[in-house]
């Protein structure tokens, strides 16, 4: 049983919470110990959310330590960038292609980086940055919502549970008129990261 | 069973099952959760209260009946029911009676920091305090009993990272089928505190401190956790997970009894280690406690008095304490700084009611040469109040964010109910400003009102803005007096704003569109040259909670001469798109605000034609 450190970074209204909420249930279910530790800020305004999730043995701390993230998960580009520090030297960051542009960009001195801005952020950390697809597959399945379970399908490939005990949880969380868009963006996230770790653009 | 719950949910299900009777509460960030999961429960009434001073007072009065009644409220609530606090631990009680004070280490959603642990003492009330959410769920039957075994309320401590993380809880208990049966019994001398009642159960809280100070030595949920004896590690709260994360190896001492805490234990955990380190957040408190017992600690030395901890802070107070050997792990420091990122501020929401009246205010408002090249519509502006600009005292609510960019709208902000005191203050101090007090219904209700008594008593000419957004919004919309809604969302009777100023005596209320700009600005500009008290109440629904969406607006980039007099309402939904303003239809709520189609002065903004 590994201790697993998953930081999930984004923007109030994007669905960080429900990720990782069921990602610390699902954990929970499958034996591990779990805490997990949102920082909301006054995000319904509009502000950042980050929300720590810790599967381990016996996990102490709800708040992962700078520098232990195993798997940085950006929900928006920026804030990944915000929060790169975190990574672990050579963690998995998974950043999806999304951009949210914060008001105090306009006027400023301070511009929205690029994404090769928010890569080269990223490298300075691991090589292992991913950028995943997720506006894409949201307009396939026909749900933009389903951002954050394009985020969880993709990281479950790296954890070692399989994909019916996502899917399972996922389920009973969502009114049904979303399950299914749900579980098909979970999927294509999912093959998305295979396809990258084939690729050997990632390694586990 | 099994179960993923936040430290609130624990709060509110261990009370459920130690067969609480009443809850009340006030919301407060990060207390509002604990209410929120009672109220569905079956068999106990839940109320959201006036203010914390109400919801004590009503939680004493269900204790006095025999029932068990579980108060909550922010740290800052505290302060406002230290009144009763100090009232209920002269008398006792009948029926358990606990009150959950959720501290906010670090601000994350709060005008102050303060240590609550300190209230114990000072109340000469139990405290107990979890560090997670199991120890939460099973506290709350151990507070319930200590309360009425001793006679005496009790206190549970929690903080933002207990009550807002989730942990898993072996939820092991049920609620029980033999409650307590309300029944009230006639006792002058414990209810009545006349001067020689109060003397005589003055001696009774000694009395119950000596009884407690004994008890604590044994209690069960206290860990002492001996391991490695060349160091030892005394905390509490949530800083005893930081310890066990950073000091792996050490020997523990994790104490859930904050007052009393049990000496003796504390003696004996000493005697087995070499050396005694503290870590707690905030205060002293605990190394103040260890240190009376004559024994030679390490604290604040290491750890932060301000702010939140976290395992770095820990560990890096730690090593630069000697206590710790700097750890090659650490690489992480050696890594690049930080890069300067553009920040993610809280905004007021797209549609949201306060911005109309708030941008109307910084226009009115203190006179600053820097923004004033910035005005768009300077013109309007009163020459009078431009000269002598306008104070605008604030209070605490969503409206707060208007003191941020690009509105600037705010002048003062302190605590609950604060702004009208202020301003009437400000106005008896000879102040040659205008000054406009402005404050949102549910603070109105919850302390505003006293303030407005004491302008209308005293002759003051204060202008009260009142922001009536019918609901309780930063928290996460629940019901006040004012809303008609009750905490378990049936019907209730309503207080009525106007009705109420009226009532006290203001002959100048007036109720306005928030959305309407121009009616605002010319209604303060009236108001606050008149010498008699008024009240202006700007009404609009909270769109959070309304959803009303109507036909969003668009600019029109023809006509659009990039003067960006509409990004000086720092609506979210408005941004610049190639030089030109542009309107995000998803955001934008439509035809229910269109505040921004006021402000252009090319007209340009407009609903958007299907």
């Amino acid at each position: 049983m590994k201790d697993i450190n998953v930081l999930m970074v984004g923007v109030g209204g994007q669905g960080v919470i429900l990720a990782s909420d069921a990602m610390s249930e699902i954990g929970m279910d499958n034996g591990y110990d779990v805490k997990k530790s949102d920082t909301l800020g006054m995000a319904q305004r509009g502000g950042s959310v980050v929300s720590h999730v810790r599967w381990g043995k016996h996990v102490f701390s709800p708040l992962i330590k700078k520098g232990d993230v195993d798997f940085l998960i950006g929900f928006e580009q920026l804030e990944s960038a915000r929060w790169a520090p975190y990574l672990k030297l050579g963690g998995i960051a998974l950043v999806a292609d999304v951009v949210v542009v914060p008001v105090s960009v306009i006027g400023s001195a301070i511009p929205y980086p690029s994404w090769d801005e928010i890569k080269g952020i990223l490298t300075q950390h691991t090589d292992q940055t991913y950028l995943v697809p997720a506006t894409r597959i949201g307009l396939e399945v026909g749900n933009p919502r389903a951002l954050n379970m394009v985020m969880l399908g993709s990281l479950s490939i790296f954890l070692e549970l399989e994909a019916e005990a996502w899917i399972e949880n996922i389920r009973r969380r969502l009114p049904p008129k979303f399950v299914e868009s749900s579980i098909e963006a979970f999927m294509m996230g999912a093959d998305e990261a295979k396809a990258v770790i084939q690729a050997k653009e990632i390694k586990i | 069973m099994k179960r993923l719950l936040s430290g609130n949910e624990a709060i509110a299900l261990g009370a459920y099952h130690a067969g609480v009777a009443v809850a009340t509460a006030y919301p407060g960030t990060p207390s509002t959760e604990i209410l929120e999961n009672i109220v569905g429960m079956e068999g106990v009434y839940a109320e959201w209260s006036t203010n914390e001073k109400v919801a004590l007072e009503v939680g004493l009065g269900a204790a006095y009946g025999g029932v068990r009644a579980l108060v909550s409220m922010k740290h800052v609530g505290l302060n406002v029911a230290a009144d009763p606090l100090f009232a209920a631990s002269t008398t006792g009680i009948v029926g358990g009676l606990v009150i959950v004070s959720c501290d906010d280490p670090g601000e994350h959603s709060s005008q102050g920091e303060q240590d609550n642990r300190h209230f114990a003492r000072v109340a000469k009330v139990p405290m107990l305090e979890p560090t997670d959410s199991q120890d939460a769920y099973d506290l709350m039957e151990w507070a319930f009993n200590i309360s009425e075994e001793f006679d005496t309320p009790v206190l549970l401590r929690s903080t933002t990272r207990i009550s807002h993380c989730k942990t898993v809880v072996d939820v092991n208990k049920e609620r029980k089928v033999n409650m307590r049966q309300p029944c009230f019994t006639r006792s002058p001398a414990k209810f009545v505190m006349v001067p020689s009642n109060a003397r005589v159960r003055r001696h009774a809280m000694e009395e119950r401190i000596i009884k407690l100070q004994a008890y604590v030595e044994d209690f069960p949920l206290n860990k002492m956790l001996l391991a490695d004896r060349k160091l030892g590690v005394i905390s509490d709260g949530v800083a005893c997970q930081y310890a066990r994360e950073v000091f792996k190896d050490a020997s523990h001492l994790e104490l859930t009894t904050i007052y009393p805490v049990p000496a003796n234990l504390i003696r004996r955990f000493a005697q087995e280690v070499e050396r005694v380190v503290i870590v707690e957040e905030l205060d002293p408190y605990l190394e103040d406690e260890v240190r009376r017992l004559g024994i030679v600690v390490t604290g604040k030395e290491f750890i932060p008095i301000i702010g939140e901890l976290n395992p770095e802070i820990v560990e890096n107070g730690a090593i630069q304490a000697g206590i710790l050997p700097a750890s090659p792990k650490l690489s992480h420091q050696s890594r690049p700084p930080a890069p300067q990122l553009p920040p993610r501020p809280p905004l007021l929401c797209a549609g949201c009611p306060h911005i109309a009246t708030e941008f109307a205010l910084r226009r009115l408002g203190f006179y600053n040469p820097n923004l004033a090249k910035e005005l768009p519509l300077e013109r309007k502006i009163p020459a009078q109040l431009k000269k002598n600009g306008l104070i605008v005292t604030s209070d605490i609510g969503c409206y707060t964010l208007g003191a941020y960019a690009p509105l600037f709208a705010l002048d003062t902000c302190a605590c609950m109910g604060a702004s009208i005191g202020q301003a009437l203050g400000l106005e008896k101090a000879g102040v040659p400003n205008k000054i406009v007090a402005v404050i949102g219904d549910s603070t109105f209700m919850h302390s505003g009102v006293t303030g407005l008594i004491d302008v209308v008593y005293n002759q003051g000419s204060t202008t009260v803005i009142i922001l009536d957004n019918e609901t309780t919004a930063m928290t996460g919309h629940q019901g006040h007096p004012g809303t008609g809604i009750s905490a378990k969302g049936t019907k209730a009777r309503a207080v009525k704003l106007e009705a109420l100023a009226q009532g006290i005596g203001v002959n100048d209320v007036t109720v306005v569109d928030a959305f309407d700009l121009e009616l605002i600005e010319s209604t303060i500009s009236r108001c606050v040259e008149t010498d008699e008290p008024s009240v202006l109440i700007a009404r609009g629904a909270c769109p959070l909670r309304a959803k009303t969406s109507g036909t969003p607006f668009n600019v029109d980039s023809e006509k659009c001469n990039s003067c960006y007099a509409c990004l000086r309402l720092g609506c979210p939904a408005i941004s610049v798109s190639e030089d030109k303003a542009w309107i995000d239809a998803i955001l934008c709520v439509g035809s229910g605000c269109g505040v921004c189609a006021q402000v252009c002065p090319q007209e340009a903004i407009s609903e958007s034609k299907r």
